[in-house]
């Protein structure tokens, strides 16, 4: 059954490219919605044990080793809610009904990438589908000419090829040492002591291109400009899940099943990220553009996920992959926000627009919404994710970085609360007096996220046993 | 691992990090979008002979060798969509020095 | 093992050269020498279907995407040819004398430690590993061409103005 996250998009994209071309291009939106809540309910629904039991008759004809536990099983939830979001705005955003096949066509692409990356066994093809989600997100960045993400899309190639570059000298030293690239043989030869050096040195070249595709601190380069640049359902796109399935969601998967990390490299990651944490939050206090400012922010967040993956407990673990979902829902719910406000007021530019919440309800509540949850205001979901995060390294002793993840954390409101000020509320600009909301087609995904994240806030008990635990499971 | 093995391994690994210098040296240094592709083209090309050395050292020719198939296909692919990027980048702003395409600052 | 040795110093001197030269068109053909020379190289590792393919893809296919591209930008002009010499010369010079530097660094301290490898497995064939056991990697294959025939059909067409 796992197979079918992969073969159904596949099948979608070859039946959506045949030729009655008008039929197609009608029904190709209904047709991708249809199957991403396909993808949202049977992850829902079917609970962990019976996905890998359940009769495969694929297996017959195509030997794909693919494996679904718990941490996937979130992460494919996250994918659905994000991709359809992206979907639902990119109806508004894009005017061109060819380029929006275009589009669908790339996010159907996006989705094999990103589903195949969360539920695969071997470290090759791991980093194949890895390559297939950047290959896709670059031609997805140019998809709009007249808008100049040049610079953008040239550096996140750049950084991309890097990336690849390190990740493939780690897998040949990996093959050298263990003879196959899947996971079991990888975290085998952690165990012999003889090739202890070679090891390191090739989980360290790995954990440099995961950093680069996630966009931690020093490697940050291409993340802001590839952000902000790019049209909003793109943005959606990045910040919301590739960024995290192809560089947070590897690293914790190689932390739990591949590598096994001494002292030293856990506190190297904790480094990272609280370095990443505090760049990202004071680079926002500069920033006038409303994107930009969300780009940054992102890499904040990122740094409080490697933190917690840097303490390695089991509670710093979970919470980490939980802050990963709640990230995905509000930050892809505060760039809606920010496409909504680009389409009505023709700018993002912060300080050209101001008083917005009267004309835009819905946007302005919504976003007033994912600012709290960014922030880690109770009851919302960020709230408990940031909590359990601090209270998991407290536990574990490391004093001074629970401290510094609880200051950003209300730097992050400080400027989080300021955008809103400046935006939603204040005085009327002369230009914007003839604004209305936006339509459906954008009001519908951020009704929908910003319930997700109330409801996840207010029912906190019901997810931390059905979705948290079992992630603690996995880790012993 | 016996002795003219390690001899070899080691050769092949002092080219292969010359190769690697090489590429990112002409990555870091042009000043023509295109030169960019190539020297990462000559970093990929040294990863190949890695992996490929890997293969043989260990005695896995044939899984080497279908990692180096499919690693050859989705280098031309990215060959083709970063030309592809550099060709939008020369039409809208009519040169291909990297040095001015900063249009972005902050 | 001296041929080997011959072999690699080929493939490092085509490859500086293909940095160095000055004449984009000529950079290409380099890599192209270069792709032909490694394809040498993995025959003699005992790797002849992945030499072929190197030989036929990179050694061929890249060139033509590459003067493709390099076709639709616009060509240097014989004036300002000198002076882009000199430009080039001015950055470039220093890259022999980097590699030279650290490949008399690494004979020196270059010790690979004892490594344990894993047993041997023979008979092991090609087709057999890359058509039975790996699936995922061939259907990860068809995604990567559909997604680059997507590319070409989004980047190579011009804007309609």
């Amino acid at each position: 059954m796992p197979s079918a996250l992969i073969l159904a998009p596949f099948l979608s994209l070859i039946i959506l490219n045949l030729p009655p071309k008008k039929i197609m291009r009608k029904i190709v939106f209904g047709w991708v919605a249809l199957l991403l809540v396909l993808q949202i309910f049977l992850v829902v629904a079917v609970p962990v044990t019976l996905w890998g039991s359940a009769p495969d008759f694929l297996a017959s004809f195509f030997a794909f080793e693919l494996s679904v536990d718990a941490l996937s099983r979130l992460l494919l939830l996250s994918i659905g809610i994000v991709v359809l979001a992206s979907l639902t705005v990119a109806q508004y955003v894009i005017k061109d009904q060819t380029q929006r096949f275009n589009f669908t066509n790339l996010i159907l692409i996006v989705l094999i990438g990103m589903n195949a990356t969360v539920i695969v066994t071997d470290l090759f093809s791991l980093y194949l589908f890895i390559e297939i989600t950047s290959l896709s997100s670059f031609i997805l960045i140019s998809i709009q000419k007249d808008n100049p993400a040049i610079e953008a899309a040239f550096k996140y190639l750049m950084l991309s090829a890097i990336a690849t570059v390190f990740i493939l000298s780690s897998m040949a030293i990996f093959l050298l040492l263990s003879g196959s690239t899947s996971f079991a043989a990888v975290s085998g030869t952690f165990k012999n002591p003889a090739n202890a050096t070679l090891v390191q040195i090739a989980a360290g070249l790995f954990l440099c291109a995961l950093f680069i595709k996630a966009g931690i601190f020093p490697f940050h380069g291409w993340l802001p400009d590839a952000h902000s640049s790019c049209p909003t359902p793109v943005s959606v796109l990045l910040s919301g899940i590739v960024v995290k399935a192809s560089g947070i969601y590897v690293l914790t998967r190689l932390a739990i099943s591949v590598f096994i990390f001494g002292p030293a490299v856990q506190n190297v990651l904790m480094f990272i990220g609280a370095s990443s944490i505090v760049f990202g939050a004071t680079a926002c206090l500069t920033q006038s553009n409303f994107k930009r400012l969300l780009a940054y922010s992102t890499v904040s967040q990122l740094g409080y996920m490697v933190l917690a993956l840097g303490c390695f407990t089991p509670l710093a673990l979970a919470a980490a992959v939980f802050h990963l979902f709640n990230h995905a829902i509000f930050k892809s719910l505060l760039f809606v926000n920010a496409g909504a406000i680009e389409k009505q007021a023709g700018t993002i530019n912060m300080d050209k627009v101001g008083g917005l919440a009267a004309k835009m309800p819905f946007t302005g509540t919504t976003s007033v919404i994912a600012c709290l949850s960014a922030a880690g205001i109770p009851p919302l979901a960020g709230f408990w994710s940031k909590l359990i995060i601090i209270l998991a390294l407290w536990d574990a002793g490391h004093t001074i970085y629970a401290g510094i993840a609880l200051v950003s954390s209300i730097l992050t409101l400080a400027y989080l609360l300021a955008i809103q000020r400046k935006v939603f509320f204040g005085k009327l600009e002369q230009t914007l007096t003839q604004i209305k909301e936006a339509p459906l087609a954008i009001v519908l995904p951020e009704v929908l996220l910003a319930t997700i994240t109330i409801a996840i806030g207010l029912d906190f008990p019901f997810v931390f046993n059905n979705w948290i635990l079992p992630l603690k499971e996995i880790v012993h | 691992m016996s002795p003219d093995f390690a001899q070899l391994f080691e050769y092949f690994l002092i080219f292969i990090v010359l190769l690697f210098i090489t590429g990112l040296y002409c990555v870091l240094v042009s000043l023509s979008l295109i030169r960019i592709l190539i020297g990462i083209e000559i970093l990929i090309k040294a990863s190949t002979l890695l992996i490929i050395l890997a293969g043989y050292i260990c005695g896995r020719t044939a899984l080497a060798q279908s990692i180096v198939i499919t690693l050859i296909v989705i280098e031309i692919v990215f060959m083709v969509v970063a030309g592809g990027v550099v060709l939008w980048a020369f039409r809208h702003t009519k040169t291909i020095d990297p040095r001015k395409l900063s249009d972005l600052k902050g | 093992m001296t041929l080997d040795f011959i072999l690699l110093s080929c493939l490092l001197l085509a490859a500086i050269w293909t940095v160095m030269t000055i004449r984009l068109i000529r950079s290409i053909v380099g890599l192209a020498i270069t792709s032909m020379i490694l394809s040498v190289i993995m025959y003699r590792l005992d790797s002849p279907l992945a030499a072929v393919f190197e030989l036929s893809v990179c050694a061929g296919l890249i060139s033509v995407v590459f003067i493709i591209t390099v076709s639709f930008t616009e060509r240097v002009s014989k004036e300002q040819l000198p002076v882009r010499r000199k430009e080039r010369f001015a950055r470039f010079w220093f890259l022999p004398f980097i590699l030279v530097a650290a490949a008399l660094l690494l004979s020196q301290y270059l010790n690979i430690p004892k490594i344990e490898l894993p047993l041997p497995v023979y008979g092991q064939n090609v087709r057999n590993v890359l058509w039975n056991l790996r699936h995922l990697d061939l259907f990860g294959q068809v995604i990567v061409l559909l997604a680059g025939a997507f590319g070409v059909a989004v980047l190579f067409k011009e804007s309609k103005k």
